[in-house]
């Protein structure tokens, strides 16, 4: 998976938890609550549907790599590289 | 010690049931014999009959209200804006820590618990999938603190849980918090989704008093000799209530003046009613309204279409309303089913037109008229045009034995 396909992956999930907001020009490099209606629960939500939809486990400690597109990517891509997608 | 007992009026209805969504087309459907009953599919159960309501959720809520809230709460914010709307209210204004809301539920939670154990049945149980909202989701105040968040109320918002009395227990309630000065405006009444969970469909099928007819519309049939259960529903009716005072300040229109009420409780099975202690109930909130049996002119009754409940409820009644013959007796289910913590203040309001029109609705789907049930009054498949209308009775019953009525008076400055 690449880095592209990886916040990609992140984009369909917010599209679901947060289905008024308008997703098509979030900034990478931006923090998602800066711009987006987000809250804990929210960020709580993506953290399950990682888990359901692609087995895919992030634990507490590593929530605030999920703050961004850019740090999700970063974070995530290897995770996803490692289970084999 | 001597409570003052200020006088309180309802001054907004908003509602949702399964033949209208608003106190119009409710009002007109039941006037014209349309129900609201049709098929649906049930987890586990199949295609079953129930009442299903079809507002537009998205006219007040955002989709991700919809998303994170339940649809009991949904229900109540549908019909709490819609009661604020009809009540005219200068609502920003408002200080929002002088409203209470008091949402009547007959139970809470088991449509969501339902769902997340469904859930994680494709995760092969494993509770790590359990979603987060799930506490927030069933707690017990739920409707109402759903409806606190959404208008921004601060003041105290909690549902009272009275199995089917509870609809008539939110208006009770809200009536003696503003007599007490606790607030200055309530939205109150009750809601259901009972539908949404298979639980109670099978709850009631196993007791062998779920509704069964080839035709959903006449599926729910009190006072029939062929009635066979009870078809369930959701709905929600909140009402906005005030003290008179108040509401003559600000030019209110007024639906109806609280006349009185009575709550009691069997103390003798979990299930079956007690005709005696629903007597008594009635006797008692007319007393408190300061009236007779006479003075009644509506009674809207209970009744579900169970065959043993029918008759005990028609018992009741018969030895209270003896020699009035201008009282006219009704029932809203045969229309919608039974909504649940919904029904006291649904069928409560399918009646309050009556104060203008003088027009009584009919219990419709009554095809052969149960002899036990033949109540004098009682107005059967066609509404009834009334001499006078100036007290409407309204009884809800619930199980574990507790029975509510309700009673509403005609406004007289």
């Amino acid at each position: 998976m690449t880095k592209d396909e990886c916040k990609q992956v992140v984009l369909d999930i917010i599209a679901d938890i947060a289905p008024d907001e308008d997703i098509s020009n979030v900034k990478p490099d931006v923090r998602l609550r800066d711009q987006l209606q987000l809250d804990s629960m929210d960020f709580l939500d993506i953290v399950m549907e990682l888990r359901k939809r692609h087995g895919l486990e992030v634990p507490e400690a590593d929530y605030p790599q999920l703050a961004s597109l850019d740090s999700c990517a970063a974070y995530l891509t290897p995770k996803f590289t490692a289970l084999g997608k | 010690m001597s409570i003052p007992s200020p006088r309180v009026v309802i001054t907004g209805v908003g509602l949702t049931a399964p033949n209208g969504n608003s106190l119009a087309e409710f009002r007109h459907n039941l006037l014209h014999g349309v129900a609201g009953v049709e098929r649906m599919d049930v987890r586990y159960m199949g295609n079953l009959i129930a009442g299903v309501c079809h507002y537009d959720p998205l006219k007040y809520q955002k989709k991700k209200e919809l998303r994170v809230g339940t649809r009991a709460g949904s229900i109540s914010i549908y019909c709490a804006r819609e009661a604020l709307a009809d009540c005219v209210i200068a609502w920003d204004a408002f200080p929002k820590d002088r409203v209470g809301i008091y949402i009547g539920t007959t139970e809470h939670g088991n449509v969501e618990t339902e769902n997340e154990i469904y859930a994680i049945s494709k995760f092969n149980y494993d509770t790590k999938y359990w979603s987060h909202y799930h506490n927030p989701r069933t707690v017990a105040n739920n409707p109402s603190g759903e409806t606190s968040l959404h208008l921004g109320v601060t003041g105290p918002a909690y549902t009272i849980g009275a199995a089917c009395a509870a609809g008539n227990l939110g208006l009770i309630h809200a009536t003696q918090m503003l007599r007490l000065g606790e607030v200055d405006l309530a939205l109150c009444g009750g809601v259901s989704e009972s539908i949404h969970t298979f639980g109670i469909f099978a709850g009631f099928k196993s007791q062998n008093a779920l509704a069964h007819h080839e035709d959903p519309k006449k599926a729910s049939r009190p006072f029939d000799r062929d009635r066979n259960g009870i078809v369930i529903s959701e709905g929600g009716c909140l009402y906005t209530l005030e003290r008179l005072d108040d509401a003559l300040a600000r030019g209110a229109k007024i639906y109806a003046e609280i006349g009185g009420y009575c709550v009691n409780s069997d103390a003798t099975d979990y299930v079956l009613p007690n005709p005696t202690r629903q007597a008594e109930c009635v006797r008692r909130a007319v007393a408190h309204a300061g009236l007779t049996p006479r003075d009644i002119h509506i009674v809207n009754t209970h009744a579900t279409a169970t065959p043993m409940g029918d008759i005990q409820e028609c018992q009741a009644l018969g030895s209270v309303f003896q020699d009035c013959p201008d009282t006219h007796i009704n029932n809203t289910k045969s229309f919608i089913g039974h909504c649940m913590g919904a029904a006291g203040a649904l069928e409560l309001a399918g009646n309050l037109p009556s104060f203008d029109d003088l027009i009584v609705h009919p219990t419709i789907n009554i095809d052969n008229l149960d002899p036990q049930c033949a109540l004098p009054g009682l107005v059967v498949n066609q509404p009834k045009k009334a001499a006078r209308v100036d007290a409407i009775l309204n009884n809800s019953f619930g199980m574990l034995g507790i029975n509510s009525t309700l009673i509403v008076k005609r406004f007289v400055p």
